[in-house]
């Protein structure tokens, strides 16, 4: 059992987590505001799950927290998908979509892992993905197939956020699962949900990659992380 | 020396009495989290599973039920936090869904929606969002009264 396919998945849901706050206040309209706030607060709860587990496996006295703070972008390990900027709704709508289809396969698939901890972490967490995922694919339909603006913006965000799938299904021996193996389930339900959002899967299969191994992240990364992280850096004492 | 350890129907109950600090209208024992209770040796053990993993109020609940046993003299207590299997609406008890309707909010339906507005009873009910002001709650308006009212989302 590797500790990097833990943080991998705490740095997942604490990337997106933290990217979905900035939307807090700012959303356009509140229920939105509410139900984003909402989905943050899931993902930030399953990451003090997931990097929790890593700390103790790693044994050297990190807890969550220390490992959320206290690295540098080129220790995270999360996908380049999902540290991508909000810019506007469709594009954050759209990236949410996309990651939640992948995240309800790799935590479907994680529920039977052989280690007990990482399979309750999966049941837990895929309860609350589950509604994620239905919410997003419901909003991608609505807007996909709503006003002419709505479509052009939909297309433009799946345009720019495709090249960013591939990497999600990339292998290697620190995941928790084969990743491959996700990719037809993931296929399935992006197919069925952009034909019903009348929205057209992009035909280049180009991925960048970098995020999961900690190679090249994106130059976002890490100014999401100079937010996230200036407080308990400034003041390591302090308690909250 | 001789033992005069509370009965576990007696923390049951005491439980039973502790309010849920976002939905007080419901006990923690009401709204299922408390998954088991029992003595080891001088200990007592109260094993508690999180509704939301990120839920804001898995601290207070601790809190909650740790003053609520200091309250009744119980002087070892340890709290157990335990994800597996995870919390589903189905330990809601029935008292519970009762109090929760009272309260004007829609218990859950494995059908995904409530059954009634919990305020005017009539089946003329839509959503405005999936998402409202706790984790383990939809935003729902009947047609019929127009009262917007909150649903416990079943999971």
């Amino acid at each position: 059992m590797s500790v990097t396919g833990l943080i991998r998945l705490g740095d997942n849901a604490l990337v997106l987590g933290q990217r979905l706050s900035e939307w807090c206040g700012h959303a356009p309209a509140l229920e939105e505001d509410i139900a984003l706030a909402n989905i943050a607060l899931d993902l930030i709860g399953q990451t003090q799950l997931w990097l929790g587990l890593a700390g103790d496996r790693e044994g050297q006295g990190r807890s969550a927290d220390t490992l959320a703070f206290h690295r540098d972008a080129w220790d995270f390990r999360n996908l380049l998908l999902v540290e991508q900027p909000n810019r506007d709704f469709a594009v954050t709508m759209m990236r949410q979509f996309l990651f939640d289809t992948w995240h309800f396969e790799a935590l479907t698939a994680l529920t039977t892992h052989d280690d007990a901890d990482i399979s309750a972490i999966a049941q837990k967490s895929l309860k609350e993905v589950t509604y994620h995922r239905e919410r997003s694919t419901d909003m991608v339909i609505a807007l996909g197939d709503g006003t002419e603006e709505s479509h052009i913006r939909m297309q433009g965000a799946l345009d720019r956020l495709w090249p960013y799938v591939g990497e999600m299904f990339t292998r290697d021996d620190d995941d928790l699962t084969d990743m491959v193996a996700l990719r037809p389930g993931f296929d399935a339900h992006a197919a069925a949900t952009l034909e019903a959002a009348t929205l057209t899967q992009p035909a280049s299969d180009f991925a960048h990659q970098g995020g999961k191994t900690g190679a090249r992240h994106s130059e976002h990364l890490g100014h999401m992380l100079a937010t996230m992280q200036s407080l308990p850096r400034s003041y390591p004492d302090a308690t909250w | 020396m001789v033992s005069t350890q509370a009965s576990i129907e007696d923390v049951w109950d005491w439980l039973g009495e502790v309010p849920d600090p976002e939905i007080p209208a419901i006990s923690l024992v009401d709204l299922g989290i408390i998954r088991d209770i029992t003595w080891h040796g001088d200990t007592l053990e109260v094993t508690v599973t999180p509704t939301y993993s990120g839920c804001p109020a898995t601290s207070v609940i601790n809190f909650e039920i740790e003053a609520a046993l200091r309250d009744h003299g119980i002087e070892n207590l340890s709290l157990k936090r335990q994800i597996a299997p995870p919390w589903t609406t189905d330990w809601l008890s029935e008292a519970g869904r009762a109090k929760l309707e009272a309260y004007g909010i829609a218990p859950p339906q494995p059908a995904g929606g409530p059954q009634h507005c919990p305020a005017c009873k009539s089946t003329a009910v839509e959503r405005i969002s999936q998402f409202g002001s706790t984790p383990c709650k939809a935003q729902w308006r009947c047609t019929d009264c127009l009262e917007p009212f909150d649903y416990f989302k079943c999971i």
